[in-house]
């Protein structure tokens, strides 16, 4: 440790750290532009200059390691003298066009030069103009704003793992731009936005709609994936308007991905569900909460007289909250019917008899960083976890080594140790060669060296993704993780697909033994259906085969927060409120157990979900539903040690072998990142984003030729009686025999299961 | 003393090429390096001895930063060569590349050996072509003469140079914006610490050298230090090439004794043109500041004496002004070279420097205001000494010379609109 003196206050320091280190941990405030907490110095803004005894020149706070006896004055007048010319400089240039900019009021320069600024400037020559660039529809430029701090430049080589933005042009003639005209498609990018100090990269979505101090900020839980990012919600006039990352180091750090910042358009979407409403006589008529809730009930009640109580069957988003999960669940278990489930787009519950606890990730979420061997099996990673992806980029990039089995070979903007890019039918035997080699039996090369790695390392896990827990054959590929973690001495989990992928578990909201799971209900159609914020032909294993299950139905309840498909096979229809319309509560994938409140009141007639399933619980005259708020349903649903009943351990798995499909094309159906959740599929700047992608059907040369169709070609991809015209694209890394086709999408919403057999022929 | 150390076979015909460098004792100091095994610690011991300073600008002993290199570092090292020579003023460097490559490349060897280093680099400055091709050339025959590349003179030792070619950049003379050029990104100085010697090419410890400065380590090493050092005067070794320009009857390179009288070169140039009255000398390149023509005629030209003048030596780029010169005029073309040459990495260079041009340029063209000198002084000011690299007091420091000496010239073109020459 060293000693130093800042400001005349004595302080030791580590070696190696720089004077804004130590600055930052004593609270002394230093002014700075580029500096960023996350991000390599650059101490190119020069507005942390400071005086150091002895040095003949003000030194960059950020970039200047302390020495021992080290004296740092910041606020001397050499010090504010330097401060206050780097000021002056950045403002000559910057057009001080704040009334009409978006930044004003949150802009570090603004802020900055009310202390170190002057009330005129002595500039009076002509002022710098640079062009604006188009990136996409999620990031609006104004570039003559920018100050050249470089932060969106090194958050992208840094964070993001792929440099979409750097500085060309030399002196005053530099620009910020992306490469070559191209638009960013970084799935994190719009934390360029709250890296930017100033208005140069600003919110496109939000852009004009409101001033920053107009807003009112409430914390709140992304529902968007297994993470649970913490947010601040930003609304005015009981509306949400922007969306920012809450730090929380443990989580999501000071990022957000795309998803989690900008889904929040679908919230105000024209799609809302503002009243309840029953068919009649084949049309749909609003009408008042009572009369949809005596609906509802004697629907229900006839159903379970009538039919018998197994022929009701309730089926919920895993991003419904844990208050709503349970209270479905309860309602359902009260009726009678032990038929409810959440995973909705799981094939494979084999697993379900041998299990020990809620499955999760396995390890706490801030570990990921340091793990130096992980092995993903199954996942479209950047896509369906961003910020896990990031926290993993970073373990390889302090030198750790990821492997992955997968049937698609996507960049993961790292370094890949080893890979195994099998079609989702070899999955299990390739995850079978690890345990083989780590056995010591005869294995392949993939396999040997993928054990290796494992066994090389310290801190190791094994996680599979959403791939491999869509899968047909997941129980198997669960029980071969395991014995590979316990043969390695690894981790390993599973990385959560929902909000309350975990939570849904805690809940109670699957089936226990003689209920039906998911896959079941709608392969053996009930006649009564209870839906939770499912919209059946984007959420399921199998779409045709759930909309045939729901067409069937003599009733049909759809909770949801959106008029959608359900018009055409409900029977009654009552609006519920999404995440932020509601307090809720959402387990995310390390277990950690996030509650909310409402940020604004429900729209319209729209009402909390838990609060319509209390009602129905005493519509039904069933005991247990006298909540007066969610903390009390919240109280019940987690009662007891939440962390204790985690375990991904199954007992006495015997993995049999399920039969593999004959020779036929195999369908890689992946839910494209913005399709996912029913709020992110009604957000129209995201649908517009890069990474949203387009409904085609991919296939290596190969698969193209023996389908007989060709690249670039209209094709005909059909499945389970449903089909669906595509543009057939070639993506050679792909298995041979496989068609990639996302599922989630509309354009294949007709189509079978995710991961089954496909047919491809010519348009 | 004239040509002693560089220039020695500058006026033979093709000079450059290595049987003629051979003729006159080329790579005798590499063979006695190599047959003598002289341990890097005693070449070390001799460059500093010969009070050589680093011929790029900065003056730096040679020795002392030969000797920062660690030592018992277990990866590769890298020495680089300095020929982005593109201060106004300069062009010593290629003319030494011109006509004595050779020399260049014995002294880069010399220096690879010393320094333990796995390769070295020749960065040459991206607008003067045909030096590069003739380097290029010379090192080819380097090679092929066994002096270069695998089992260097049949020792064993391998080390090779690579010639890269910039892209014309100033900033890139800057040995960190170089060294990121050479790595292929964009030329952007770094900010140090860590300095090149931990962390340099590649990440890797290197050392970066002046072609003047790697060119005359084989006399060093020849003759040993204490010669070199005599041929100058104390802590200003050897011989200097200097690069005499502007108003003069024979511009060009001139290698003399360090601590020859400027009275000298000045008549070894052929006297001011035309017989016209001297009025200012820039006497180390464009970023220094200039020094009147009556204190400049009792300097020597070294290091110590310049700087007790209040200017630099520089790179030894001697820009001679006559009484016909426009002080305001010179300044705003000097001022417009550091506005297109700042790389646009710190805020103070990157808007500074456009500020002091576009003020300048005014007075010049009959819109000075009272306060510009005030502003000038105050801008200048607030650029020096708060950028990561020296580019931005390159171009604070002729404002501020001009300002101090001839303020009146300034005074005069702001009151009258016009010029006072």
């Amino acid at each position: 440790m060293l000693n130093i003196e800042i400001d005349g206050k004595p302080f030791t320091a580590e070696q190696g750290s720089t004077i804004m280190d130590v600055a930052e941990a004593a609270g002394i405030y230093i002014p700075r532009f580029c500096y960023h907490k996350k991000l390599s110095v650059a101490a190119n803004c020069r507005m942390c200059l400071v005086q150091v005894e002895k040095a003949p020149k003000p030194m960059p706070a950020c970039a200047t390691p302390v020495a021992e006896g080290m004296k740092v004055m910041t606020r001397s007048e050499a010090a504010i003298k330097a401060q206050k010319a780097v000021m002056e400089f950045l403002l000559i240039n910057h057009p001080l066009d704040c009334p009409i900019c978006d930044q004003g009021g949150e802009c570090e320069l603004q802020d900055l030069a009310v202390g170190y600024g002057t009330g005129a400037s002595r500039y009076a020559e002509e002022k710098r103009v640079v062009l604006n660039k188009y990136i996409g529809p999620l990031i609006n430029t104004d570039m003559t704003r920018c100050i050249h701090c470089t932060r969106c430049v090194r958050f992208g080589q840094e964070i993001a793992g792929i440099m979409e933005m750097g500085q060309i042009g030399r002196g005053e003639h530099s620009e910020i731009t992306t490469f070559v005209e191209r638009s960013i498609g970084s799935e994190l990018s719009g934390n360029a936005i709250d890296l930017c100090p100033v208005g140069a990269l600003t919110s496109k979505p939000f852009r004009y709609s409101a001033r920053a101090w107009e807003l009112t900020s409430r914390p709140s839980v992304s529902p968007h994936d297994g993470l649970g990012a913490n947010l601040t919600i930003q609304t005015k006039n009981n509306r949400v308007f922007r969306v920012l990352p809450r730090d929380n180091e443990e989580v999501n750090e000071c990022w957000l991905s795309d998803k989690d910042r900008f889904a929040y358009e679908g919230l105000n979407s024209a799609e809302r569900l503002q009243h309840p409403m029953i068919k009649r006589n084949g049309e749909w008529q609003e009408c008042d909460w009572s009369e949809a809730l005596e609906f509802v009930a004697s629907g229900l009640k006839r159903a379970r007289d009538e039919q018998g109580e197994e022929q009701i069957g309730a089926l919920a988003t895993p991003h419904a909250t844990v208050e709503e999960l349970y209270l479905l669940q309860k309602l359902v278990r009260g009726i009678g019917s032990g038929n409810v489930d959440f995973r909705l787009r799981q094939s494979d519950f084999r697993a379900d008899a041998s299990r020990q606890g809620a499955p999760w990730l396995g390890v706490a979420v801030a570990d990921l960083n340091r793990l130096d061997r992980v092995l993903i099996v199954g996942s479209t990673l950047r896509a369906d976890h961003p910020l896990l992806a990031h926290r993993l980029r970073q373990a390889v990039k302090r030198g750790g080594e990821l492997s992955l089995i997968n049937p698609v070979d996507d960049d993961l903007l790292c370094p890949v140790a080893h890979k195994a890019i099998v079609a989702p039918g070899a999955m299990v035997a390739a995850l079978d060669q690890v345990r083989r080699a780590l056995a010591g039996e005869s294995s392949d090369e993939a396999g040997q060296a993928i054990a290796a790695s494992l066994k090389a390392g310290e801190r190791k896990a094994i996680f599979l993704g959403n791939l491999a827990q869509h899968y047909p054959r997941y129980a198997e590929l669960h029980a071969l993780a395991q014995q590979i973690a316990e043969l390695a001495g690894a981790k390993f989990g599973f990385l959560g697909e929902a909000a309350n992928s975990v939570g849904g578990y805690l809940a109670g909201a699957v089936p226990a033994e003689g209920g039906m799971t998911a896959a079941q209900m709608l392969d053996q159609p009930r006649k009564a259906y209870l839906l939770l914020g499912v919209e059946a032909e984007l959420d399921t294993y199998n779409p045709a085969q759930a909309l045939a299950a729901l067409r069937s139905a003599d009733l049909v309840v759809a909770l949801s927060a959106y008029k959608h498909k359900a018009l055409d096979y409900a029977h009654v229809m009552l609006p519920i409120a999404p995440f932020t319309e509601t307090s809720g509560t959402f387990v995310n994938t390390e277990g950690r157990v996030q509650s909310f409140n409402a940020v604004v009141k429900p729209l319209g007639e729209t009402r909390p979900a838990w609060k319509v399933l209390r009602v129905l619980g005493n519509l039904m005259e069933l005991a247990g539903f006298d909540y007066d708020n969610a903390e009390q349903v919240r109280a019940e649903a987690l009662a007891g040690d939440a962390a204790a009943r985690l375990d991904n351990r199954l007992k006495a798995f015997g993995a049999k072998a399920a039969g593999e499909s004959a020779g036929g094309l195999q369908r890689i159906g992946e839910v494209p990142s913005y399709q996912a959740d029913a709020i992110v599929r009604r957000a129209p700047a995201l649908q517009h984003a890069a990474a949203a992608g387009a409904a085609v059907a991919w296939m290596s040369g190969a698969t193209l030729a023996r389908a007989g169709v060709e690249a670039d070609a209209d094709v005909v991809v059909s499945q389970g009686g449903g089909s669906a015209m595509l543009k057939a694209k070639c993506d050679d890394t792909l298995p041979a025999g496989c068609v990639r086709v996302a599922a989630g999408h509309p354009a294949t919403a007709m189509l079978g299961g995710m991961l089954d057999e496909i047919t491809v022929g010519r348009a | 003393m004239a040509n002693e150390v560089i220039f020695h076979s500058i006026h033979q015909p093709e000079s450059w090429k290595l049987a003629n460098y051979l003729a006159v004792g080329g790579y005798d100091a590499l063979k006695k390096v190599l047959a003598e095994k002289m341990t890097p610690e005693a070449i070390i011991e001799q460059v500093k001895l010969s009070a050589l300073r680093g011929r790029g600008g900065a003056g730096f002993p040679t020795g002392l930063k030969w000797s920062f290199m660690p030592k018992n570092y277990p990866g590769d090292k890298y020495l680089v060569c300095n020929s982005d020579e593109g201060e106004p003023g300069t062009f010593k460097d290629r003319d030494i590349i011109r006509f004595n490559p050779h020399q260049l490349i014995e002294g880069m060897i010399i220096g690879g050996y010393t320094l333990g280093a796995k390769a070295g680099y020749n960065y040459i400055h991206g607008e003067i072509w045909e030096a590069y091709e003739r380097f290029e050339e010379a090192l080819d025959e380097a090679r092929a003469a066994g002096l270069l590349g695998k089992n260097i003179l049949g020792t064993g030792w391998d080390f090779d140079i690579h010639a890269h070619h910039g892209f014309g950049a100033y900033v890139c003379g800057e040995e960190t914006a170089l060294l990121e050029s050479i790595e292929g990104k964009k030329g952007q100085p770094r900010f140090k610490p860590p300095f090149p010697a931990s962390f340099g090419l590649y990440g890797k410890p290197t050392t970066i050298n002046n072609t003047e400065t790697l060119a005359s380590i084989p006399y060093i090493v020849k003759h040993g230090g204490q010669k070199f050092l005599d041929l100058g005067k104390p802590n200003n070794g050897g011989t200097k090439i200097f690069s005499v320009s502007g108003h003069v009857e024979n511009p060009g390179n001139f290698e003399i004794a360090m601590g020859t009288p400027f009275s000298e070169l000045l008549a070894m140039a052929g006297g001011v043109k035309g017989g016209r009255k001297l009025k200012a000398v820039i006497p180390g390149g464009s970023s220094v500041p200039v020094v009147p023509a009556e204190i400049m005629m009792d300097l020597t030209m070294d290091y110590d004496s310049i700087a007790k003048a209040g200017s630099y030596l520089g790179a030894g780029s001697v820009i001679v002004m006559d009484d016909t010169v426009c002080m305001v005029r010179a300044l705003e073309r000097l001022s417009y070279f550091y506005f297109e040459e700042s790389c646009g990495q710190c805020t103070p260079c990157r808007e500074g420097t456009g500020w002091l041009y576009r003020v300048v340029h005014r007075i010049e063209h009959g819109q000075g205001r009272p306060e510009d000198m005030d502003l000038l002084e105050s801008v200048a000011g607030n650029i020096m000494g708060r950028t990561i690299c020296a580019l931005g007091d390159a171009a604070a420091m002729p404002v501020q010379g001009m300002l101090k000496h001839f303020r009146h010239e300034f005074e005069h073109h702001i009151q009258h609109k016009k010029c006072m020459v």
